[in-house]
């Protein structure tokens, strides 16, 4: 239950417990607080396959708000990705890159389930 | 007070109207009092289409009116049935036959023209009329239809005049049952478009519809019966023709005579002199249509009077760069007695050095004739007599001066064996070329309207850019250029919610109905692919809504929800809410009001009152919403669910309770209604008025649906919008009981979110429903469908398991637990701040709060 950039971490990575996996409801997105950075900590459920969890920026660019967690969560020709809910752009939950506008992408940080919590490699 | 300044229009035929469409269009109503002076007792109809009238079309079905009411809801003075007499220029007043005194500050003339009736003696016989007004049809349909003085019907009826207007005459004539013919001193039929060929053609098709042709007969007497009614027309060379009705139809002259009494400059032969701009000789006077005569020529046809009002009306205006008249290409196609005639540009072949191209088949009773530059390669003009359906490409052809390649001939010459028809292809156009010349559209725009409004339909063409809908006789080049923008841009139309359900929106309810499916998951399982979207999600929350109304936030709706309604609240730019309480029928108590100013006082709230009888708070927090509802329930609050696609509010003003005019009891009324279907979701929001009487205070007829009070009940409209394309609601049904009117709801509410797409509105859907009124009538009022017991049913059945959403959120722990700015933290968000104007907050700009926010995106 993880995003596959893991392996490019260094030994030393920082995980910060978020949540409870059971906190955020399949399918949607949750905002955290990671000392004052805002992450948009999203929970992705195919019908087929396992389910995934990904941090993102919480900052849309689009709207200059910090609203990405609550947005819409699903796929895009198959892709997981997460619509803004003020302008709705989809962003690929895999790299943070926007479908809509390619020039545009949002932070994305490694992502974790730990007996039941979420942890994000971002140090508070 | 300024008193606002005059426009007088004299004359309501097609140009006058026109241009009163043309002075709305740009706000000339707001800006100017206008008043339209008529000499007939009826409103503008449609004089090119004068025959139908005898083929059943009623005075109403030839009005050019948009609605009955129109000069009214535009605040323009119509006198109708009153000839302007004269015109005083020099106090600015004229005086009109029935005592009337009107000033104007600026006067357009569009007094029009009349019937040219040859000199000969005997005119003045009973039984000789003249084709111009309705009045004048009643006048001949009368004659027609009665018996002579020895008790015969009268069977035979003549038309001088073999022109356009003859045939068109000769129509009507027809249609009255007689036996009929037609006389012109010219040696062949439609002289000015047609040439010999095309006119011999034109000859052997009317002939062989059984009206009878008479030409190069000049006229010298009409003799009459012993009861002075027309017996003969006698003809010069001494022949007679017996007849019991004769119809001048020879040409029309200017009505000039009260420009020429006011002392304008005219014409030596008539007609009022214009300038580019379409002004007379007086600066603060324009003519326009068939009175005005610029430079020496005169404009018998509507569409170069339609150019004019729009020139004239550009001019008040005093618009940039203003259309101007200068000459008006008479390129025309009609259909007269069903047979197809066009002529354009140069059909006579007078240019000098020109060639002419023609191909005659007696067969197919076709002529067709291009007229051709020195060097064959531009087209200068034609004649098309029997089959007329290349006039629209031949006709670009020639304005845009299409190069005909080397070989021109296959534009008329028929197909052999499989090969295509020749054409130069509408790409070849430039997006200047003009298509509807009517209405003045380019094919720019008509391309530009199908991409952006994505039409898909001749009709919605029609209906947006207004082209094809004058003569007509482009139609086919809109198909044509539909037919290619759709395929340029590979739009095959489907209707697919979105790539996640191969379904349209209304397949969707029906499954979930049937198969008693409520919820996402079992759906996408059972009829989608993948895990959903932005589009699909909310919009299938929306049919569970109004099918099952689970509350919108239950563990497995609550991902489906679009921004708004996941949180129950508004969204703003800064990510803040913004809060509006129900208000049903705008009807409010003083402790309400009071509770407001305390709650947006206490949470710091920007307060402003909505277009729908609410108050709206702005810049809560995501945490501060369960806290502010918590104290809005304490006076009796109830979610307004202005977040979502469901009703909104039902506006009311006070009715007969207090108001000297009202009928009925309209915020009783607004107040039941609102609260019977409050809550229910449908598939775009849903806005409703209720006015106690005709005066219409709460503007029920720009609404979802509308309840206008009478004598006798309610008078029950939908399908209205306000917004971006205003359209009024029409009357589905008048004189109701307060009972009859909630039936009637419940059932079209429950069809419409039943049939509707995702995001569209009643007038939209309305728009898009074949049959129209008539046919929403027959679901909704007659139950053509028998489906109206299930569809109250349906809604009885959301009235019933109705909840207010925020009540059950604030007494729910576990919803309530979901309106936390952070998952992990009871900290406040940093990046809402909030800048103050006018004594109250607003979101901070970017800019403002730069500085302060920024390091949130780096820390």
């Amino acid at each position: 239950m993880s995003t596959a950039t893991l392996s490019q971490l260094a030994t030393e990575t920082t995980w910060t417990a978020v949540c409870r996996l059971a906190d955020i409801l399949p399918n949607t997105g949750a905002a955290a607080l990671i000392g004052r950075r805002q992450v948009a900590v999203v929970r992705y459920r195919p019908r087929q396959g396992a389910e995934t969890v990904h941090a993102l920026g919480n900052f849309d660019p689009f709207s200059q708000a910090f609203v990405i967690a609550r947005g819409i969560v699903g796929d895009a020709q198959g892709t997981p990705m997460i619509a803004s809910p003020i302008y709705k752009q989809r962003f690929r939950l895999a790299d943070g890159g926007c479908i809509d506008d390619p020039s545009v992408s949002l932070p994305t940080w490694p992502c974790r389930v730990r007996d039941g919590v979420v942890e994000v490699a971002l140090a508070s | 007070m300024i008193a606002q300044r005059r426009l007088v229009v004299i004359g309501n035929g097609m140009v006058g109207h026109r241009f009163i469409e043309e002075a709305v269009a740009r706000g000339l109503h707001q800006s100017w009092h206008i008043t339209v002076l008529g000499e007939e007792p009826r409103a503008a109809y449609d004089r090119v289409n004068l025959s139908t009238f005898f083929a059943g079309k009623s005075a109403d079905d030839l009005s050019l009116l948009p609605s009955r009411d129109y000069y009214h809801q535009h605040a323009i003075a119509c006198h109708l049935g009153d000839k302007a007499a004269a015109i005083d220029r020099a106090s600015r007043i004229i005086t009109t036959a029935g005592g009337r005194t009107v000033l104007y500050d600026r006067l357009v003339l569009a007094t029009g023209s009349f019937p040219f009736v040859p000199p000969v003696p005997g005119r003045d016989a009973a039984g000789c009329f003249v084709y111009r007004t309705l009045d004048d049809l009643e006048a001949i349909r009368a004659w027609a239809t009665g018996r002579t003085a020895a008790g015969e019907a009268r069977k035979v009826g003549v038309v001088v005049g073999g022109g356009l207007l003859g045939l068109e005459c000769a129509n009507a004539v027809k249609n009255l049952g007689l036996v009929t013919n037609v006389v012109d001193v010219a040696p062949r039929l439609m002289g000015i478009q047609v040439d010999d060929g095309g006119g011999a053609l034109l000859r052997r098709k009317i002939e062989a519809l059984g009206v009878k042709v008479h030409l190069a007969k000049v006229t010298s007497e009409l003799t009459k019966r012993d009861d002075g009614s027309v017996a003969a027309l006698r003809f010069a060379d001494k022949s007679e023709l017996p007849t019991d009705l004769v119809v001048f139809s020879a040409g029309i002259r200017p009505r000039d005579d009260l420009a020429k009494s006011s002392g304008l400059a005219m014409g030596e032969r008539g007609g009022i002199t214009i300038d580019h701009a379409c002004r007379t000789s007086d600066h603060d006077v324009f003519a326009i249509g068939e009175c005005a005569l610029h430079q020496n020529r005169i404009y018998g046809l509507v569409a170069p009077g339609y150019h004019m009002a729009r020139v004239a009306a550009d001019h008040l205006a005093g618009v940039e760069d203003p259309a101007t008249f200068s000459g008006f290409d008479m390129s025309t196609k009609l259909k007269l007695l069903g047979i197809e005639v066009a002529s354009f540009g140069d059909a006579h072949g007078s240019a000098a050095g020109c060639h002419q191209l023609a191909f005659s088949d007696s067969r197919t009773e076709t002529y067709k004739k291009l007229v051709l530059s020195a060097d064959r390669k531009v087209l200068l003009g034609g004649i098309l007599v029997g089959d007329a359906a290349a006039y629209g490409q031949l006709h670009q052809a020639m304005l845009n001066r299409i190069d005909l390649g080397t070989n021109p001939e296959a534009l008329i010459l028929p197909t052999i064996g499989d090969a295509k028809p020749a054409g130069f292809g509408i790409a070849a156009l430039p997006d200047s070329a003009g298509i509807c010349s009517c209405h003045n559209v380019s094919k720019g725009a008509i391309c530009g309207a199908i991409r952006s409004a994505k039409l898909t339909e001749v009709g919605q063409i029609k209906s947006s850019t207004k082209a094809g809908t004058g003569c007509g006789s482009c139609v086919p080049l809109l198909k044509d250029l539909l037919k290619a923008e759709l395929k340029k841009t590979g739009v095959e139309v489907k209707n697919h919610l979105c790539e996640h359900f191969p379904r349209s929106r209304q397949e969707l309810h029906h499954v979930v109905r049937v198969q008693r499916i409520r919820s996402f998951d079992e759906l996408i399982t059972r009829h989608g692919v993948g895990t959903g979207c932005e589009i699909c999600k909310p919009a299938v929350a929306s049919i569970l809504a109004s099918t099952w109304n689970d509350h919108v936030l239950d563990a497995e709706h609550a991902g489906l929800q679009d921004t708004n309604d996941r949180y129950l609240a508004n969204i703003q730019r800064d990510g803040t809410y913004s809060v509006v309480p129900r208000v049903p029928g705008g009807e409010i108590t003083p402790d309400q009001l009071l509770c407001l100013g305390r709650v947006a006082k206490k949470f710091g709230l920007y307060t402003k009152i909505t277009g729908g009888q609410r108050v709206d708070l702005f810049g809560a927090r995501l945490e501060q919403l369960p806290l502010i509802w918590e104290e809005l329930l304490t006076v009796g609050f109830e979610s307004g669910h202005a977040y979502g696609k469901a009703l909104r509010t039902v506006k009311s003003c006070v009715g007969s309770t207090w108001c000297r005019y009202g009928v009925q009891d309209s915020v009783g009324l607004a107040i039941t209604l609102e609260n019977r279907y409050k809550g229910l979701r449908s598939p775009h929001k849903l806005k409703s008025g209720c006015s106690g009487c005709a005066r219409e205070c709460a503007e029920a007829q720009s609404k979802d649906f509308g309840i206008i009070a009478t004598e006798n009940g309610y008078n029950l409209h939908v399908c209205g919008n306000g917004g971006m394309k205003p359209q009024h609601a029409p009357l589905l049904a008048a004189d109701l009981s307060q009972e009859q009117v909630i039936r009637y709801l419940d059932r079209f509410l429950m069809f419409y979110i039943r049939t509707a797409d995702r995001l569209e509105r009643t007038a939209t859907w309305f728009n898009k429903l074949e049959g129209g009124m008539d046919y929403l009538r027959s679901v909704v009022i007659d139950d053509k469908l028998a489906l109206a017991a299930e569809l109250e049913a349906d809604m009885q059945r959301i009235v019933d398991t109705y909840q207010d959403e925020w009540r059950t959120v604030v007494e729910d722990p576990a919803r309530r637990a979901r309106f936390r700015a952070f998952v992990n933290s009871d900290a406040k968000d940093e990046s809402v701040v909030m800048a103050s104007e006018r004594g109250q907050p607003r979101p901070a700009t970017w800019e403002e709060k730069r500085d302060r926010v920024a390091n949130l995106l780096t820390v």
